[in-house]
């Protein structure tokens, strides 16, 4: 095998006339967690649906753990693990028979079935509610339960559709917790998300996915890198003409504007670069009320290769956890 | 050769088990047509029936007896035509994703809900044969044990086949279609005829000449021929009308439901294929 658990070379893919995949490539090394992060709709889930054979493939070629997902996609079945984004999970059956059923479908033989039964009840911490139907579960026990069902078979990887969505910080910790447990395990994971903590903290690489194509590879690390050392954030008395002033500026790369105040990404080193810029804003009689100097995050990759954010109304969520030096005037 | 149907009859059946108040439904219902309607009717029937002169020489039967033979064709019919129902609900939360993500080939999907409503066929005939005989029905009657044998094997096959002709024609209805409303109406619609053009719970000799042909295509006729041919032999009388089933008769209703459950089984094949997640 070349490394790569799966391959994916110019993957489209159309609801009638809607093109909800345009194009993509990328690899999944083995052993690594990697995340398609995107906005509702760019098409992380028909992604999943391909590789996983769901859906036929109708343009381009993917390969999944070194089968083709066109021609032999019942290897491609066997080779997997899925959580899909929406909960499926029989209300009607305890625990350990969600589990059992998942292992007869996939035959596997009894004394496996029941040895492995016990070890993911174990790493997901369900042990205690074995014999609990799933309609009694929280919907955190559940979302672990689809994970546990998801690894029943020791699959080569692991995709996972938006697994954390809806949780509070804590249940998704935890849920971030078994998954680096997994992948400690030799678990290749494929995961989709809208949360940025996910993509940044989980993940070894991430794509960015708007519109169906792919915007940006890496690593968080590399991805952050490209937007250089800081980020600064202004607050100005006329933020539209400031964005002018400071376009013109050498120093400055490029400037976006937000709701509230002016992003501004710097070619050189900051302590330099700051003195100036609020000069050049003060010559034109524009008033600064507040600078903000913070190291760029994924929130700020997002923006700046998709030109938009994330999602309307989560000014809040942005500016938790990140490093921020407030200079204020 | 592979087995993975037996996951999808074990998960049918756990269910089936698990949900008491369907349970006992379904084990119920039979036994409440066969002393409600049948012991009530019977009588009735018998007693309109009296006058009749018997026919010399041949042995006559009651119409509980008649008509145990119908009520077995019958709540079989209605407890596999709305078996498939399941599969609806599995549809409409998600359920069936996990299965249809799954190496199962989905011919095998079709084959454990098919056995699955099999056994409940099974549970329901065993229990009215057996409720029947205790109420004074005439099953078997002069039978020594091995022609006793042989006859139930033969009811039980028939049933096996009819009923699989229903819950893959009730499947297939259940994967198209989307809401629980309009399944149900689409099953109602289609077992009045079946139920009334039928010869299960009355002889047929009185229908109007298009119905009386019609009823010889109906499923529901073929399997309650084959019950009384097992049941209560070849050559009898019922309220005046004679009998006679020849071994043609029985070809023909074997073969016939054999033909229905095969066209059934392509037309769930066929529906499994197009569902797209
Ligand atoms: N079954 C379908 N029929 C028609 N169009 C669809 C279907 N599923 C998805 N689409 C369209 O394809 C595009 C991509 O959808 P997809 O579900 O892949 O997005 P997503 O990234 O998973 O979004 P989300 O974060 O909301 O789950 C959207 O424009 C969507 O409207
Ligand atoms: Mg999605």
């Amino acid at each position: 095998m070349t490394g790569n658990v799966i391959e994916v070379n110019n993957l489209e893919y159309a609801y009638g006339s809607v093109k909800a995949v345009d194009d993509i490539s990328f690899t999944v090394k083995q052993g690594e967690i990697f995340s398609f992060l995107g906005p509702n709709g760019a098409g992380k889930s028909t992604v999943i649906n391909v590789l996983t054979t769901l859906r036929k493939i109708q343009k381009g070629e993917a390969r999944v753990n070194g089968y083709d997902v066109a021609k032999e996609s019942k290897s491609v079945r066997r080779s997997i693990g899925i959580v899909f984004q929406m909960l499926c999970l029989d209300h009607e059956m305890t625990v350990s028979e969600n589990l059992e059923y998942h292992g007869k479908i996939y035959s596997m033989p009894k004394k496996e079935r029941k040895e492995r039964i016990e070890e993911l009840l174990k790493l997901t911490e369900l042990e205690g509610k074995r014999d609990t139907l799933g309609k009694e579960l929280s919907g955190g026990m559940k979302r672990r339960l689809e994970l546990a069902r998801g690894l029943m078979t020791k699959p080569a990887v692991l995709f996972l559709d938006e697994p954390t969505v809806g949780f509070d910080i804590q249940t998704r910790m935890r849920m971030w917790e078994y998954l680096r447990e997994i992948k400690r395990e030799g678990t290749t994971i494929f995961l989709t998300t809208h949360y940025m903590e996910e993509a940044d903290q989980l993940s070894d690489r991430i794509s960015i996915i708007d519109h169906g194509k792919i915007i940006v590879t890496g690593s968080a690390e590399e991805l952050k890198n490209k937007l250089g050392k800081d980020l600064i954030y202004l607050e100005t008395s006329n933020n539209k003409i400031a964005a002018e002033i400071l376009r013109s500026l050498n120093s400055v790369k490029t400037v976006t504007e937000d709701t509230k105040s002016l992003r501004v990404m710097i070619g050189e080193n900051v302590t330099h670069a700051l003195p100036q810029i609020m000069e050049k804003i003060r010559e034109e009689g524009i008033d600064i009320t507040t600078v903000n100097i913070k190291k760029p995050s994924m929130d700020d990759v997002f923006v700046h290769y998709t030109g938009h954010g994330l999602r309307e109304g989560d000014t809040k969520e942005k500016y938790d956890g990140m490093e921020t030096e407030g200079v204020s005037e | 050769m592979s087995f993975e149907f037996r996951a999808i009859y074990w998960r049918e059946m756990l269910k089936f088990f698990r949900f008491k108040s369907v349970l006992f439904s379904s084990l119920i219902q039979p036994v409440m047509w066969l002393a409600f309607f049948g012991l009530a009717m019977s009588d009735s029937f018998d007693q309109l029936t009296s006058l009749i002169p018997d026919i010399p020489g041949v042995p006559k039967v009651d119409y509980l007896s008649y008509m145990g033979a119908g009520i077995i064709a019958m709540d079989v019919l209605f407890s596999s035509l709305f078996g498939g129902t399941t599969l609806m609900f599995d549809k409409k939360f998600s359920l069936l994703r996990e299965t249809l993500a799954s190496p199962v080939p989905r011919s095998h999907i079709i084959l454990g809900i098919g056995l699955s409503g099999v056994t409940k066929a099974f549970i329901q005939t065993f229990i009215i044969i057996g409720f029947g005989k205790l109420i004074g029905m005439d099953f078997f009657k002069g039978y020594t044990l091995t022609e006793t044998f042989i006859a139930f094997s033969g009811i039980m096959l028939l049933v096996a086949i009819f009923s699989l002709g229903f819950l893959f024609l009730s499947g297939s209805i259940a994967i198209t279609i989307e809401n629980p409303e309009g399944m149900q109406s689409i099953l109602t619609l289609l077992s009045m005829p079946l139920f009334f053009v039928s010869n299960a719970l009355y002889p047929i000799d009185a229908f109007p000449a298009v119905l009386k042909f019609l009823s010889m295509f109906n499923p529901l006729t073929l399997l309650a021929d084959g019950i009384r041919y097992f049941s209560l032999g070849s050559n009898f009388s019922v309220m005046g009308n004679h009998y006679i089933y020849t071994t043609a008769d029985i070809s023909v209703s074997f073969l016939g439901l054999i033909f229905f459950a095969l066209a059934m089984l392509s037309a769930a094949i066929w529906r499994f294929n197009k569902v797209n997640i």
